[in-house]
């Protein structure tokens, strides 16, 4: 689950880990107000959207209104706020069609001596939570770490016991930072991890981390995203979810217990289990269709999902035939006949539908199809089945 | 032989009473695993259709002998499940539990290398050594004795591999589903060492896919320690960068963990991969001809 940057802001406040003074708008004239609460003399108007690359994104059909706005008084507040809220955001990660920006945080400006990056990830390939600092701040983090991977120091740190003071005074040398700002660096590197600990994230990025002209070390950023596994030990998370910024037919599969993830192609696809429901979408693309969806209806899918699943692949105007893929393990192919059966009766099949059934109680599950009114093409395989759908839909 | 498990290996299963734990603990009995036990914390002292039921770990290896367990335990306590299959001297603990936050694995991860015992997952389907030992949730009846030893960070995928080798006559010798997780216990090179050194095993499908580093660790290690057939299969090719698909850690995240960059790693490691989840029995055969 990812959050604002605001909500992330006020989670570092409270975590020990140092942000600015700043206020959430949603009109032009609160981002006005929220200059003046400030006092200025210069203030920032950050629009709020899940995705990074603001600063450096525009809106759609007004290329000079960026992302990130200067205001050095309260009109000019209110004309960035104006030029930003309600109007759709394109950055490198939102894709062509943006993101709407419904909100706005106005913060207060700072005397920036230094933009440094930090974030902290899981490293996988250890099993542990690495911190990642650089001197390149403000930059795209891969590219650096693409180009220049020398310029990114990791330090592995222990969740139980947090990043010890020595690992702390590595990267300082590292960073060339001394005197009085790694004194700020002690307090606030520590206070990220347990943050990150604490608070179950998946990631935390702070870019960029700035040092001021007096050296207090300050997050001008913060890019959050939860562990969604742990939020049952956080329940007053749940309020900083912001449904807006979530695909709405992934919002939907999610309710039903249904994993989905929406794509570009014209083939919806039904299936059960992970690794199985991102090889039948590999599969469709070898025998030249385009699959319109990850969808993985779990091992123990029953009519309602099934139901819910046709529901939401057929409400994507793109999708002009389904694949339905089933490997019945615990699931049986029975359940998954009778669930089709109930779906079409229901939902309605008005474009071609492919069924490759096999694993337990598939022969009665076959002939529960054979017998119903379903208009079914039968595949014996999956290659057979990629190929059939594939020529149904014509592509 | 096989690995890690056999029809010697004593079974208990830790949230026995939950209706999952119950119905696989039948399952797996009915397979022919020796299943001993289960525990649940304050129901010790029943039983499930016969099978005794503990309030620890600790009693109920005492009571029968147990070295194996499958842990079916809701995700907030499976970690402590888990740590206390450990410390009752458990030598292979298969965690099926889907949604584990990731931070307690880190934890657990830590404790389980740093001892002798096995954990397969979590998130995963278990491990099965066909005829003689079935420890989790897989359809017991498409399995096979035989040659080939399948690992997978995927389980339908890997039901539709066995079926696939099992149609080639091919069979399996120990199938293990390492789970779909960011931090799983069990790496595929704990697995090629294993499989390397197992007399049953002539051969090995490995079956990945997008997020981490784990196939290509692997390909490296079959390139310097595999003296046995390798094949492959990597799903996800088509899969967005930035989305989860379906598992935790299924991800390509900052542009790492393609399907593209994994199956080449495997290639230059001379191992013959799949390019659709139907060739993956094709593969091993082709694989096992050189």
């Amino acid at each position: 689950m990812k959050i604002h940057e605001y909500q992330g802001k006020e989670l570092f406040r409270q975590a020990g880990v140092p942000v600015l003074d700043g206020v959430v708008a949603t009109t032009p004239d609160e981002a006005a107000a929220a200059y003046e609460k400030l006092g200025g003399p210069i203030a920032v108007v950050k629009a709020q959207i899940h995705a990074g690359g603001r600063g450096k994104g525009t809106i759609i059909d007004n290329p000079k209104q960026h992302g990130v706005v200067l205001a050095k008084s309260a009109d000019e507040a209110r004309a960035a706020a104006a030029g930003l809220l309600g109007k759709k955001l394109v950055t490198i990660q939102t894709g062509p069609a943006g993101q709407t920006v419904n909100k706005v945080f106005v913060e207060a400006g700072c005397d920036i001596a230094r933009e440094l990056y930090l974030g902290i990830v899981l490293d996988r390939a250890v099993a542990k939570p690495v911190l990642m600092v650089s001197t390149e701040g403000g930059m795209e983090i891969e590219t650096v770490a693409e180009k220049t991977p020398e310029l990114i120091h990791k330090e592995h740190f222990d969740p139980a016991v947090g990043l010890e003071a020595y690992q702390v005074r590595k990267l300082c040398k590292k960073l060339g930072i001394s005197g009085a700002a790694a004194k700020a660096a002690a307090k606030f590197m520590p206070a990220m991890c347990r943050f990150y600990v604490d608070s179950d994230c998946e990631l935390a990025e702070v870019n960029p981390l700035v040092i001021t002209g007096d050296n207090q070390m300050i997050a001008l950023d913060a890019k959050i995203t939860f562990d969604n596994n742990a939020l049952f030990r956080h329940p007053d998370y749940t309020d900083l979810r912001d449904l807006a910024e979530e695909e709405e037919s992934e919002l939907r599969a999610g309710n039903a217990g249904l994993s989905y993830v929406k794509l570009e192609g014209n083939i919806g696809c039904l299936v059960n289990g992970a690794g199985l429901a991102m090889s039948t979408m590999d599969i469709i693309k070898y025998h030249g269709g385009q699959p319109a969806n990850f969808l993985d209806v779990g091992g123990s899918a029953n009519t309602e999902q099934v139901t819910e699943a046709f529901r939401i692949l057929l409400s994507d105007p793109n999708v002009k035939g389904v694949l339905v893929n089933i490997f019945g393990g615990i699931a049986r192919c029975t359940t998954i006949a009778g669930a089709l059966i109930e779906a079409s009766k229901t939902v309605g099949f008005n474009v071609p539908l492919v069924v490759r059934l096999e694993g337990t109680e598939v022969e009665e599950g076959r002939k529960m199809l054979a017998e119903s009114d379903v208009n079914v093409i039968n595949a014996t395989d999956i290659t057979d089945a990629a190929k059939k759908i594939v020529a149904a839909t014509g592509v | 032989m096989s690995i890690l498990i056999d029809a010697s290996t004593k079974v208990i299963c830790q949230g026995i009473t939950g209706s999952a734990g119950k119905f696989h603990t039948l399952g797996c009995r009915e397979y022919g695993t020796q299943l001993v036990g289960g525990v649940t914390p304050g129901k010790g002292g029943q039983n499930v259709e016969g099978i005794p039921v503990f309030d620890t770990v600790e009693e109920a290896v005492a009571e029968t002998g147990a070295d194996a367990t499958m842990i079916f335990v809701p995700p907030p306590f499976t970690a402590d499940a888990i740590l206390e299959a450990l410390d009752a001297g458990i030598k292979v603990i298969a965690a099926i539990t889907e949604g584990v936050p990731v931070i307690d694995m880190v934890r657990v991860y830590e404790k389980v290398r740093a001892s002798d015992a096995v954990l397969i997952g979590p998130n995963c389907p278990g491990l099965i050594t066909p005829g003689q030992c079935k420890i989790g949730i897989m359809p017991g009846y498409i399995h096979n004795p035989g040659k080939v030893g399948v690992m997978s960070r995927s389980g339908t995928l890997t039901y539709e591999a066995v079926w696939q080798t099992s149609a080639l006559g091919l069979g399996q010798s120990t199938c293990v589903g390492l789970g779909g997780d960011p931090i799983v216990g069990t790496s595929f090179i704990d697995l090629l060492k294993r499989y390397q050194e197992d007399d049953q095993t002539e051969a090995i499908l490995m079956i990945g896919e997008i997020g981490g580093s784990a196939e290509e660790e692997a390909a490296a290690f079959v390139k310097e320690h595999v003296t046995k057939p390798v094949a492959a299969f990597i799903a996800g090719r088509t899969a967005p960068p930035g989305k989860r698909m379906g598992h935790a850690g299924a991800i390509i995240s900052g542009g790492k963990g393609t399907a593209t960059e994994k199956v080449a790693a495997l290639e230059a490691a001379g191992i013959t991969v799949a390019p659709t989840p139907a060739d993956m029995g094709q593969a091993v055969v082709d694989a096992m001809k050189g």
